[in-house]
């Protein structure tokens, strides 16, 4: 996914909490997210930029190695975008 | 700001973000709370599908919830945890409060999907369900040709299908494409493909028929061959990823050719519950068939206390049911030992591992039907003339 481009949740998926954990729900299915991965979808609202959330997250997860993260960040939403979960605007 | 924070995005497996779902441990007897409820709002339907999962005893129309029960089945289940709510029937637009129900659930925090055949839908009900918060519609064909399908559906209603399948396919929902796969419609499916694919749904689903209720009825016209089932493997496997990245497509496989069960509902009482027409609570939609069985209902017992000690939840949950091969197989905390209902079916004991597991002593109940399937087919040209006549399911009182 481009730095620059605005990532959103797709019609249909939606982050939810419960008390044993987050979620990410889809048609019909769902994935357990962890924190850090809950950090990254609670971003994916179509105003931040993948550079942003980025930013944002290295001030949360402060010490990780900025390189690293971004990598990561990329590979979480490049998956979820292959799910359909993930759309760009 | 937490500088200690754990950076652990999740690890990085093929399509699979987050961390995969574990579901309860299969020994707890208090399982966590329930991820999904089904509710079958009424079994009255426009449509007599000869595979319809609902039971062959349906409920009433006189029997059914009315709004305000309804509302607290929603209200009780999102306390509870419950995430999704599946709107299903029947035709669940038959219930004129279906748009009310929808609101009630949604407001409740609770993820909407309509399952239908979106005969009823008209443009007032379709902005309503909107307007209600529904996430997600999921509409069903039966066939790509008319007289395929209308002759599943036992009415003619596929063109009217075809119509709001082109409406959905812009919004204002994510929207599925559910198509039922078996024996007279599998020389086909090239052509389903390419039909479904013309929608561009977000999801596609490609289910067999699963054989219990009226499917069960019509087994001998509705299994496939083995060899529709391999081509059936080659042909979703190649669509799949044909589609990577546009449509989702899942892929329910007959199991009765299967190595092994499915993990039926995830494991009895581990993560949905089903409220029928009539408020009964059951772990499964075709529960009520094994004997003995007692249902608790929401008009009795609130919800929580159903799900955590009911007799009916508590029947098959875990693992103490079991006996051998299940018991000290590695594979029971994938399967669950399969579908309790498939093992009182094809066995006429509930507790038995079920039959469609190679490893089960009654397996040969499952390859001889499939075994027949392969006589009928190559015994006569003239095989469909001498297979029973469908047997269509019925609307209750």
């Amino acid at each position: 996914m481009d730095s620059g481009s605005h990532p959103k949740l797709a019609r249909g998926c939606k982050l939810r909490t419960r008390e044993d954990g987050d979620y990410l729900l889809m048609p019909e299915s769902m994935l357990r997210m962890n924190r850090t991965g809950c950090e990254i979808l609670k971003r994916c609202d179509g105003a931040h930029t993948v550079e942003q959330i980025v930013a944002e997250l290295q001030t949360v997860y402060a010490g990780v190695d900025a390189q690293k993260l971004s990598a990561e960040v990329d590979s979480f939403l490049a998956r979820l975008k292959e799910r359909l979960a993930i759309v760009e605007v | 700001m937490n500088n200690r924070e754990p950076f652990r995005p999740s690890k990085p497996t093929a399509g699979s973000p987050g961390t995969p779902f574990h579901p309860a441990k299969p020994t707890a007897r208090l399982p966590g709370a329930p991820l999904a409820v089904i509710a079958e709002l009424t079994h009255r339907c426009p449509l007599r599908c000869t595979y319809c999962s609902n039971p062959l005893q349906l409920q009433p129309a006189a029997n059914e919830l009315d709004t305000a029960a309804w509302l607290e089945v929603f209200a009780q289940t999102a306390e509870m945890g419950v995430l999704h709510a599946h709107f299903t029937g029947g035709e669940p637009l038959l219930r004129p409060d279906l748009e009310q129900l929808v609101r009630g659930a949604h407001d409740a925090g609770l993820y909407t999907n309509l399952i239908t055949s979106a005969i009823g839908l008209n443009d007032r009900r379709l902005t309503a369900l909107e307007e209600a918060g529904l996430d997600h519609f999921q509409l069903s064909f039966q066939d790509s040709e008319p007289e395929g399908a209308n002759a599943i559906a036992g009415v003619p209603v596929h063109d009217k299908k075809v119509s709001w399948a082109k409406r959905l396919s812009n919004g204002p929902f994510a929207f599925t494409i559910n198509l039922v796969v078996h024996r007279q419609n599998l020389d086909h499916l090239e052509q389903m493909l390419a039909f479904v694919e013309s929608f561009s749904p977000q999801r596609v689903e490609i289910a067999n028929v699963q054989y219990y209720g009226w499917g069960f009825e019509n087994r001998a016209r509705l299994m496939p061959t083995r060899e529709q089932v391999d081509r059936t493997i080659e042909l979703v496997t190649a669509f799949q990823e044909r589609m990577r990245g546009k449509i989702t497509v899942d892929f329910v496989l007959p199991d009765y050719y299967a190595r092994y069960p499915k993990a039926c509902m995830g494991g009895w009482g581990e993560r949905l519950l089903l409220v029928d027409p009539s408020g009964d609570v059951l772990p499964c939609h075709a529960a009520k068939i094994i004997p003995g069985m007692r249902f608790a209902n929401v008009r009795a017992t609130p919800l929580r206390e159903i799900w955590e000690s009911s007799e009916a939840f508590q029947r098959f949950r875990g693992e103490e049911w079991m006996s051998e091969p299940c018991r000290s197989c590695e594979r029971r905390t994938q399967d669950h030992g399969g579908c309790r209902c498939q093992a009182f079916l094809l066995t006429g004991r509930a507790e038995a591992t079920d039959p469609a597991c190679s490893l089960s002593p009654d397996h040969a109940l499952v390859t001889e039907r499939a075994l027949e399937t392969e006589l009928v087919k190559v015994g006569a040209a003239s095989s469909e003339a001498k297979s029973p006549a469908w047997n269509y399911r019925v609307n209750p009182r």
